[in-house]
């Protein structure tokens, strides 16, 4: 019995509605993990991004190499880092927390590209005349550039969001209580691994279809001129 | 303990790490080819077998995959050791992503090719073979170069099914010395080493995929 679901192991089918629950809870966590990871992702990212154009070349030099290095390690060993690292100088999360932070570091790395392919998009006369109008560097990004970028880079970001999904059950490995560690745990004490883990096998597919078409119809319903941030 | 005491267990995982992406890369890539070729002239049945291939690999999460195969399969009378295991899934998720690279990479061969191979009467094999992988391939090595270094990082999940790459030989000295941050400071530039080397070596192939190519096509560069 997991959070007061008995399972029934009669028949596979009795099985599998058995669990269910006990799976749904485990997806609220993965969908939770996956949000809180992608709106880390998304401001770290735009940090990344604006420090890379920075003049100082000492700055932008250290912020491409940063990136370059977390874009080729794995998320996994940077999970281990962070779950066994920060507590070693007094920092303790909670393992969600740790997990939500690593993903949302490895996606900056991604993240960080998007912002940039999508502020060199933005026409150089914006740039130009929000220089002429002596707009403050601050501004010139938050009235003008990153407006307009939003609608450009919204298809890579709902694409980083989608696979960021799909790399969830990681954090099950630091004992966070997603679908696929809960599947395993019944696994565990059934000694029937096929049904838990085959249903998280169908469950991730069909959501990551919904997600993408879910995203999909949200990027045609932004305005293709950008919008406001204030 | 030193920095320097790590590093023999370490370059001993990163031998099976390096053993691991290689052979699930090269696997990968020749199964990419299958799956994109008949995802595009594979007829109506085929080519909608492949797109559910495609689907299907793609969304389910890598370590699913792993554990599916390692704890699932054995219930229906198939039991593969971690290595198989480890590597058939990463071929999996590989071939699925490749398979969409050959697809991008046969669309962008200009149709006048295949109107010119047509008007000369060759074979629909021969076409595919003499003219369009040969020019598509030069297209997809950019993609390949980048899936590569995704499977190198993929290949860190298979310390959880007891295969003992680097990030397993990191676990096992983190748990006797409880000295993580070196170790783990280490692994990741291992890491990073390793992807710089796969970086390097894809340029080389795609530079050997260039060789003899038309003068257009040379302009890419």
């Amino acid at each position: 019995m997991i959070y007061g679901f008995a399972w029934d192991t009669s028949s596979p089918l009795a099985y599998a509605l058995s669990i269910l629950p006990i799976l749904g809870i485990g997806l609220i966590v993965t969908l939770e993990a996956a949000i809180s990871g992608f709106a880390i992702a998304l401001v770290l990212g735009l940090v990344w991004c604006l420090l890379r154009r920075s003049r100082l070349k000492a700055i932008s030099w250290t912020v491409a190499f940063v990136v370059e290095f977390i874009r080729d390690t794995p998320l996994l060993v940077q999970l281990f880092f962070l779950y066994y690292v920060l507590p070693d100088y007094g920092i303790t999360l909670p393992a969600f927390l740790t997990g939500a932070l690593a993903l949302g570091l490895q996606y900056s790395a991604y993240t960080s590209e998007v912002y940039r392919g999508g502020f060199d998009a933005v026409p150089r006369g914006q740039w130009e005349a929000a220089t002429a109008l002596n707009l403050s560097r601050f501004k010139v990004y938050r009235d003008i550039v990153i407006p307009q970028a939003i609608p450009r880079i919204m298809p890579s970001m709902g694409n980083y969001a989608v696979s960021m999904l799909k790399e969830t059950p990681v954090l099950s490995v630091v004992t966070v209580l997603d679908m696929l560690n809960l599947a395993n745990m019944i696994g565990d004490r059934t000694f029937e691994y096929l049904v838990p883990l085959s249903i998280v096998g169908l469950i991730f597919p069909v959501m990551t279809t919904l997600c993408s078409a879910g995203i999909h119809a949200l990027d045609r319903a932004l305005p293709k001129a950008g919008f406001a941030l204030r | 303990m030193t920095w320097t005491h790590y590093i023999p267990a370490l370059v001993k995982g990163a031998e099976i790490t390096i053993v691991v992406a290689l052979v699930s890369t090269v696997l990968g890539g020749i199964l990419s080819f299958v799956v994109g070729i008949a995802r595009v002239e594979g007829g109506p049945i085929l080519s909608k077998l492949a797109l559910v291939y495609i689907e299907f690999m793609r969304g389910v999460p890598l370590l699913v995959k792993f554990f599916w195969l390692y704890y699932a399969l054995p219930l229906l009378g198939v039991s593969l050791d971690p290595m198989t295991t480890g590597i058939t899934g990463l071929v999996l998720n590989i071939s699925a992503y490749g398979a969409e690279v050959v697809r991008g990479g046969l669309k962008s061969v200009p149709d006048s090719q295949f109107e010119a191979a047509r008007a000369l009467n060759f074979s629909r094999a021969h076409v595919l073979l003499h003219i369009a992988l040969p020019q598509a391939i030069v297209e997809m090595m950019p993609a390949f170069g980048n899936l590569a270094v995704q499977n190198l990082k993929d290949t860190a999940l298979v310390s959880l099914i007891s295969i003992a790459d680097l990030t397993f030989q990191a676990q096992q000295l983190r748990n006797i010395t409880l000295d993580s941050a070196r170790i783990f400071t280490l692994t990741l530039i291992g890491y990073f080493i390793i992807s710089l080397a796969i970086a390097l070596a894809i340029r080389l192939v795609e530079r050997w995929t260039r060789r003899g190519a038309a003068f257009p096509r040379a302009a890419h560069g």
